[in-house]
């Protein structure tokens, strides 16, 4: 029994199939990012265990499909399993192990970056300088407190996953607790017009919330838009303190707890840096007499107080800057309003991946494996060629 | 007799591919000396002839403009020369207007623009139209539907027929409009004369103006009307945004500096960063010290000397004098010479020649004749036949190889940089590969399948062509010849051979189904081929895959983002894989590795064009709809080859008991 599942789970056959289902699931997870966004379609297909593809339109699942960790997984187990009992080593299969091992490199890497790797994104304006980068998917609730003489506030965040309809969260730094009437993953938020919405009251009694309301959008699944989510949330001091509208378009509103001043804010989960990065100047050039991108670059200045590090580095495409175990790419660039200063913006995308070497050693491996395999293919071939040829 | 026939067939041909190099003489105009002149479009420097082509592609399909369309080749129809057709658009548009140059298929819109009916004895061939014959309010209905077209259809993928073909010719006459204000604006008579009363009004219009916007006093309106009776003429020109005719006066090789004529004309009176900053252009508005700076220049630039020089060209070629036509370009060519822009005329000249010579549509009709000579060899097995079918090959691989490397001088790039230049890549590796097989076997099945890849990219190629310039610049993100270098080219090799094996396995299931040409040692032998090419597929996609996810990481922080072209590439890595490990497990025998073979000209053909088609993805960068028609079809055409293989050997034509004895001679056993 169990020397007949370990046949199964070497074999070849098992191999086809899973190489087979791997083009299938590749391609569905392709298309599927037409109507899903690029996002939600890599979360579906590739980083699941089960998955199905249904055309647009169709009100019920079509294809099953296996999701991506399960083919990676049956892949690897097969490799692994098919060495230990079949294969022999001989100097004539040194390439198939190569490539083997590298191939199995290669999907425990994009697993380990699945896990590890952490996207976020740096934006300012010239002159700006930043110690954080932002997360693009996921806001906070945070209340920031001025902290005494010391310059640095005290924060306190809630993720907003955490903000449900109906629950109740507390925080012992808090004065106060925290319950959520509503919640909305993607919303716009406007100023409330006294004629058109007379039949809605505004968002909340406290704050800017009460002269505003909160339309609901649908989430966004393009990768040039996001979600911008929204809450109304009641803050419950000794008595209530009225309910609050929070939104990631609202700048930070002002709450008077027991003679202290707490701010508010909705905003994209920050991740500070032990260094700062300021914006001196950016280029932006199109080819002459088009809107064809030539060169976008960012210059920018890079301090480190810790280690007394402070130069100027220039960013652009195809030319990150690696510093502190993260990497600075030049992701977009725009310029505000001549009003506001007409200043040049530009936004890097940071990237912290502690797995970013597998593949490279992956490719390695494969590739020399690869190589020499046919190489001695090939060798071979023409060698028995040799004698017949005329 | 028949041992020199290879040989003197191809000596024929190569003749006739020297004979395109030899220089041209005009007998009249010099057209030649003038198609050289360098302008900026596309943002990148290239001769007017190049211009010239590349526009009249866009709108007739092909690069020389056919005056009496309605004439077949045989009762001669008068045909001239892109840049005669552009140099008449540019200088005596009323005559070009009357030119039946653009072309409309679709009967929809021709019915919707009240376009003739074939009609021959009033000159009307039902597909060429002149611009005169859409009339006012044909542009008016085909801007408005165009429109209409953009905004209620913004993802392309809902748009029919009917909309390509509009949005199609919308974009034809945008470019026709653009190219007609290039030297002038499209109404003028005597350009030198009109430069010379814009140039009297201009002092007394400055002064006028100054005295304006100082706010000191009185001023003379008449004098600010009449510059800017002149000035207005040449601002409206550059809403167009027509290509960049004037080379900076400090010379340089710097295509930045250029400007359009509008521009060089304003430089004078007022320039026009300042008056589309007064005329709140979108996006054109100045800084205070900008402006500042703006308004204190006025009246205080010159005019640049190339803009007399090509009013004198205008100017003769309108009055149909060739003598002052020569002269003038003669002219401005020595005065670019003082521009110290040495390296750029150079550059022109070349591309014209490259331009003239033409070598791809030279190598695609070399590639048919070969594919014929190798065909004959399947059929009474004369080695004359394989033997021409292999020099006409390999010199359609020494022409094809100059090409590619032309392209790549010209552009100062690596071989794939587009669509367009990935079809000739892919033609290049695939006849490659196939010499290499036939080097080996010696029995023309290299030489066919190198002739139908090099032929059918070709095709593919010429079909890319007519959306315009094939030599346009790079993107930002793709502006590193490194990675151009290492991942595009080795991928697109990869793309190659994988197309190598399914065109191997297709010969090996349409001769055998439908021939007896096919033994059991040819079957063996092509097996062979297959499995070798596959082998080498699949390294050169897995290595070239791999390095666009190093080059991703190195651009974008990540090393695989799931992005449609990747996918399409790394569904080829998994199909090859399939294939190999199919063989090795003796799960699939000769026939059923056929058949994988064949749809891996699927896989790849999504990979190169399907992925494309989907318009996501940061790849996306060479979409077009008319693609997609083309991509099923080929896709329906390899599903019904892979039927065909489904079929038990038995019933072939092939490989029957009959003909699976003895080899026949001249197959060469292996």
């Amino acid at each position: 029994m169990i020397s007949k599942l370990f046949q199964f789970l070497s074999s070849l056959r098992l191999t086809v199939v899973l190489l087979g289902l791997g083009v299938v699931v590749v391609f569905f997870g392709t298309l599927g990012q037409t109507s899903d966004g690029l996002y939600v379609a890599q979360e579906r297909y590739f980083r699941s265990w089960f998955s199905y593809w249904t055309p647009h339109g169709a009100a019920f699942p079509v294809v099953p499909l296996p999701g991506g960790y399960l083919l990676g997984t049956m892949l690897v187990i097969n490799l692994l399993v098919a060495h230990f009992t079949r294969f022999k080593w001989t100097w004539s299969k040194s390439g198939i192990f190569l490539t083997h091992i590298g191939i199995i490199l290669l999907l425990l890497g994009q697993l380990a970056t699945d896990m590890l790797a952490r996207e976020s994104i740096m934006s300012f304006r010239e002159g700006d300088t930043r110690n954080y980068s932002e997360s693009s998917m996921d806001f906070e609730l945070a209340f920031l407190r001025s902290a005494g003489s010391n310059t640095l506030d005290q924060v306190v965040s809630i993720p907003a996953s955490r903000l449900k309809p109906g629950a109740e969260l507390r925080q012992e730094l808090l004065p106060f607790a925290i319950r959520v009437k509503e919640a909305y993953e993607n919303a716009r938020i406007r100023l409330r017009a006294p004629v058109m919405d007379s039949n809605r009251p505004p968002a909340a009694t406290q704050g800017v919330g009460a002269r505003i309301v909160i339309d609901e959008q649908p989430p966004t699944r393009t990768m040039d838009a996001r979600n911008v989510p929204a809450a109304v949330v009641e803050l419950l001091g000794a008595s209530s303190l009225g309910t609050w509208a929070l939104s990631g378009e609202l700048k930070s509103q002002t709450v008077t707890v027991e003679g202290t001043e707490w701010r508010l804010e909705y905003r994209p989960v920050r991740d500070y840096k032990p260094f700062a990065l300021t914006l001196l100047k950016t280029t932006h050039e199109t080819y002459p007499g088009t809107d064809i991108p030539k060169n976008f670059q960012s210059r920018v200045r890079l301090r480190n107080t810790e280690s007394h590090e402070d130069r100027e580095v220039d960013i652009y495409m195809n030319s990150p800057l690696r510093y502190g175990g993260y990497t600075f790419f030049q992701y977009q660039m725009g310029k505000e309003q001549l009003a506001d200063g007409g200043r040049g913006t530009s936004a890097l995308q940071v990237v912290r991946n502690p797995s970013w070497v597998t593949p490279y050693l992956g490719c390695i491996l494969v590739g020399v494996g690869l190589l020499v395999q046919f190489l001695m293919h090939l060798t071979k071939f023409i060698a028995r060629r040799k004698p017949r040829a005329v | 007799m028949k041992q020199r026939l290879p040989l003197i067939i191809t000596a024929l041909f190569a003749f006739w591919i020297l004979g395109a190099l030899r220089p041209r003489r005009d007998p009249e105009y010099a057209f030649g000396a003038f198609g050289r002149l360098p302008v900026v479009f596309n943002g990148r420097l290239q001769p007017i002839d190049s211009l010239a082509r590349n526009s009249l592609t866009r709108i007739r399909e092909k690069d020389t403009a056919n005056l009496e369309p309605v004439k077949s080749w045989y009762e001669r129809p008068k045909i001239i020369s892109a840049t005669e057709w552009l140099l008449t658009l540019m200088t005596r548009p009323e005559v070009a207007d009357g030119w039946k140059v653009f072309r409309v298929d679709h009967p929809e819109l021709k019915a919707m623009l009240k376009l003739p009916e074939p009609n021959p004895a009033a000159g009307e061939d039902g597909k060429h139209y002149s611009w005169n014959q859409f009339g006012e309010t044909g542009l008016k209905q085909i801007e408005e539907s165009a429109r209409n077209i953009q905004e209620n259809k913004k993802d392309s993928s809902l748009r029919n027929a009917f909309d390509n073909a509009t949005l199609g010719l919308y974009e034809a006459m945008t470019l026709y409009l653009r190219l007609k204000n290039t030297v002038h604006p499209q109404d003028t008579v005597g350009f030198a004369a009109e430069i010379a009363d814009y140039q009297k009004t201009i002092p007394a219009g400055v002064k006028a103006f100054q005295q304006r916007m100082t706010g000191s006093g009185t001023f003379d309106t008449n004098a600010l009307t009449e510059v800017f009776g002149h000035t207005e003429r040449y601002f409206v020109t550059l809403r167009g945004e027509p290509p960049l005719l004037i080379p900076p006066a400090a010379g340089g090789d710097a295509t930045f500096a250029w400007q359009r004529m509008g521009e060089a004309l304003l430089d004078p009176s007022f320039g026009a960063p300042l008056l589309k900053h007064l005329m709140r252009v979108p996006k054109a508005e100045l800084s205070p010290e900008a402006a500042a700076e703006g308004i204190r220049l006025v009246g205080t630039r010159p005019l640049s000397p190339a803009v007399g020089h090509w009013a004198a060209m205008a100017d003769a070629f309108r009055e149909s004098q060739v003598a002052g036509f020569n002269t003038a370009v003669a002219g401005y060519q020595t005065y670019l010479e003082s521009l110290r822009l040495g390296k750029a005329l150079n550059k022109t000249a070349r591309e014209q020649l490259y331009n003239s010579f033409a070598p791809f549509s030279k190598t695609a009709a070399l590639y048919i004749v070969a594919f014929l000579f190798s065909c004959g060899f399947w059929f009474n097995f004369a080695e004359w036949s394989r033997k021409t079918s292999l020099h006409l090959v390999q010199l359609a691989f020494v022409v094809h190889t100059l090409g590619l490397i032309a392209r790549m001088w010209l552009e100062g790039r690596p071989p794939v940089t587009n669509l367009y230049s990935s079809a000739i890549f892919i033609g290049w590796g695939a006849v490659g590969l196939g010499l290499i097989l036939e080097s080996f076997w010696k029995n023309a099945i290299g030489l066919a399948v190198a002739t139908v890849i090099g032929f059918s990219t070709q095709v593919v190629a010429h079909n890319l062509a007519l959306g315009g310039d094939t030599m346009v610049m790079l993107q930002a993100v793709l502006d590193t010849n490194f990675w151009l270098a290492t991942h595009v080219v080795i991928v697109t090799l990869g793309y190659a051979a994988t197309y190598v094996a399914g065109f191997l396995a297709i010969l090996y299931v349409v001769l055998g189904f439908f021939t007896k040409v096919m033994t059991a040692d040819m079957g063996k032998s092509l097996s062979r081929m297959v499995y070798g090419i596959l082998c080498f597929a699949t390294l050169f996609s897995f290595v070239g895959t791999v390095l666009g996810g190093i080059w991703a990481d190195q651009s974008w922080g990540r090393f695989w983002g799931w992005d449609p072209k990747e996918n399409g590439a790394l569904i080829i890595v998994l199909w090859n894989a399939l294939i190999l490990h199919a063989r090795w497990g003796g799960i699939v025998r000769e026939r059923g590795i056929m058949n994988l073979a064949i749809f891996g000209n699927i896989v790849t053909s999504w990979s190169w064009f399907g992925t494309n088609l989907l318009g996501v993805g940061l790849h996306s960068y060479g979409f077009m709809s008319g693609a997609f028609t083309a991509l099923m079809i080929f896709v329906g055409s390899q599903c019904v080859l892979i039927a065909l293989g489904l079929i038990p050997q038995a019933k072939w034509r092939s490989f029957s008991a009959a003909t699976s004895g003895a080899a026949r001679p001249g197959s060469v056993t292996v």
